[in-house]
């Protein structure tokens, strides 16, 4: 930029400031608003005239109304087991697919791997009937299971993790098997700790989509017992305790927590992460 | 010498051989529980979806006939199926711009100086991590007509809001900018790292001949070497918006009066509200059709681009 001339440098710098300041305000508002409702009696939340902060401070019956009415940490704690489980379960079917697609050779491996970009064009929502009714067949519906199966085969992850792997060198495979080593270990013991940064590309997207996804569970399941965070806020509201703007606010504040923490705590990999998964 | 030689051939392919027979089979080991999967979780259902598209079942209905395309028949004539149709794609028209234009504004401004980059980059990137349906219930509240925000600011300048959500005319409208609010940050994250890669040496010869102000530089440099990365995000935004649920469902439902109903909405209603299954699956098949065609699309458009620039 224009360096030689320091007055129009502060300017600009201070206009970036100014700018980036207003599309922040419009991608925070909606946290502040909520947080803000979240902590107001119900008397505040209506008054015509509005203040940020409350002036009598409700956050603490709020909060506790949230979490009695209905189980907003089982919700949280669903979502953590669900998304744990199909990350595991996806990770145990597509890594050895993965790996024999991208080191071994074997009959009707190219006609495999088609087969896996042509899965990758299906949206899931298309196959929510069929899903919906093989689960009702083996009596699965309104279960964990439900939550899970569907979900176990990714062709985006077989497709990922088969790139990956393609650019880690033949000559260290040769090398395992010259050791000893059976396939099967070279996936344990090499493939596996060499690619931990596309491991955990695909974790992020795995868990995020999954922890949000709201199509799905809305399908599958009925009882708040096994009701994911997505599902668990608008079951809330269709409650008698999320009728008043202070609880849902509340329980709406505890949803979200979870991931937006976890993204604070490891942005540089949330952020790589996805940007990597959407970018192959 | 040659006698070993002669022996060696053989054994040496004997070996070979058996190494790729067991090489085969352990490649077979390794990729049948994903052949497997493949086949019940996404092929097969994909058939069924297909077949039940062609028949009369309800679901829980203990019989069904084959229709024929009774189904897609019903579904050409049907105004809220071409009312969801037009809708996604007007909500397309409007996310896609509005999402690629405030993400690339704000990459630029982030990545022009050093000053806050990492807070700036944090703060954009929230709406994309947080939970739609939690979000949505929150702007629900945000565009209430007389305790919402938007309201009460549009009265501090003296005018009179509108019920946005239950308005025909702004329902989708108010969709859209729910949208672009949850995905400008991912368009901003894959701006930056396409900002990154633009050589400073293209900037340096710039500058040679000339042009060292900031809008020269960006209109000769910047935006030019952005091209594919733009092109990318238009067609990731484009997408994510076809497949708009969340929002929908938990705002309007698709109402009012269909004002705001969407393809994914219409295929939850048919086949889980009101159990049409086959009326369902024809709505389903013809989503999967659509999506299909924009990706080998746009792949066949990246591949183009790719090559020739």
């Amino acid at each position: 930029m224009s360096a030689h001339r320091p007055r129009y440098r502060l300017a600009g710098r201070i206009a970036r400031h100014v700018l980036l300041v207003v599309s922040a305000t419009f991608a925070l508002l909606p946290f502040v608003w909520m947080i803000s409702l979240s902590l107001k009696p119900p008397d505040e939340i209506f008054q015509p005239d509005f203040h940020l902060w409350p002036k009598t401070f409700h956050g603490v019956e709020n909060y506790r109304v949230a979490l009695t009415a209905a189980p907003m940490l089982r919700f949280l704690l669903n979502g953590v087991f669900v998304c744990a489980i199909i990350f595991v379960l996806q990770l145990m079917v597509c890594v050895p697919c993965a790996y024999a697609l991208a080191k071994l050779r074997f009959r009707g491996r190219d006609t495999l791997f088609s087969a896996v970009l042509v899965g990758l064009l299906v949206p899931p929502q298309a196959l929510a009937i069929p899903h919906f009714v093989l689960l009702h067949v083996f009596g699965l519906l309104d279960t964990y299971a439900a939550l899970i199966l569907p979900w176990i085969i990714s062709a985006f992850g077989i497709f990922l993790l088969r790139q990956f792997f393609r650019s880690i060198p033949d000559e260290i495979i040769h090398a395992a098997r010259l050791d000893g080593l059976g396939e099967f270990e070279i996936i344990w013991r090499i493939m596996i700790p060499m690619s931990t940064p596309a491991l955990a590309a695909f974790g992020i997207f795995s868990v995020v989509a999954h922890w949000n996804d709201l199509f799905w569970p809305l399908i599958a399941v009925r009882s708040e017992d096994i009701s994911t965070p997505a599902l668990g806020i608008l079951l809330f509201r269709d409650d008698e305790a999320g009728q008043f703007l202070g609880p849902l606010m509340a329980g709406a504040t505890i949803i979200v927590a979870p991931l937006l923490l976890a993204f604070l705590l490891a942005q540089r990999r949330f952020i790589d992460g996805l940007a990597t998964t959407a970018m192959k | 010498m040659s006698l070993t030689a002669s022996i060696q051939g053989p054994i040496r392919s004997i070996v070979r051989r058996r190494h790729r027979t067991e090489e085969a089979t352990v490649g077979w080991l390794a990729v049948s529980p994903a052949v497997i999967l493949l086949t019940c979780l996404l092929f097969g259902p994909a058939v069924a979806v297909i077949l039940f598209s062609f028949t009369d079942w309800q679901l829980g209905a203990a019989t069904f006939h084959f229709v024929g395309t009774e189904n897609f028949a019903a579904l050409w004539a049907d105004p809220p199926f071409w009312k969801a149709l037009v809708n996604t794609c007007l909500y397309v028209a409007i996310v896609v711009p509005g999402t690629v234009g405030l993400g690339l504004a704000t990459a630029l401004l982030i990545e022009a100086s050093p000053g806050l980059r990492g807070f700036y980059r944090a703060v954009h990137f929230l709406p994309v991590m947080s939970t739609m349906s939690a979000m949505a219930v929150v702007w629900g509240t945000m565009l209430h007509p007389s305790i919402g925000l938007v309201n009460r600011a549009l009265a501090a300048f003296g005018v009179s809001g509108i019920n946005w959500l239950r308005d025909e005319h702004t329902a989708l409208l108010a969709l859209a900018l729910i949208g672009i609010w949850q995905g400008f940050g991912f368009a901003m994250v894959l701006f930056v790292s396409g900002l990154k890669a633009v050589p400073q040496q293209l900037y340096d010869a710039a500058a040679v001949d000339g042009a060292d102000g900031l809008l020269d530089r960006l209109r000769i440099v910047t935006l030019p070497m952005l091209g594919p990365v733009t092109m990318f995000v238009i067609i990731l935004t484009a997408s994510r918006a076809f497949e708009v649920f969340d929002s929908v469902r938990v705002l309007t439902q698709g109402g009012p009066n269909y004002a705001s109903e969407v393809l994914l909405n219409r295929l939850y209603s048919e086949s889980f509200d009101y159990l049409r299954t086959g009326y369902g699956a024809a709505l389903a098949v013809v989503y999967l059709a659509i999506v299909i065609a924009l990706t080998l699309a746009q792949a066949r458009f990246i591949e183009r681009r790719v090559h020739y620039s």
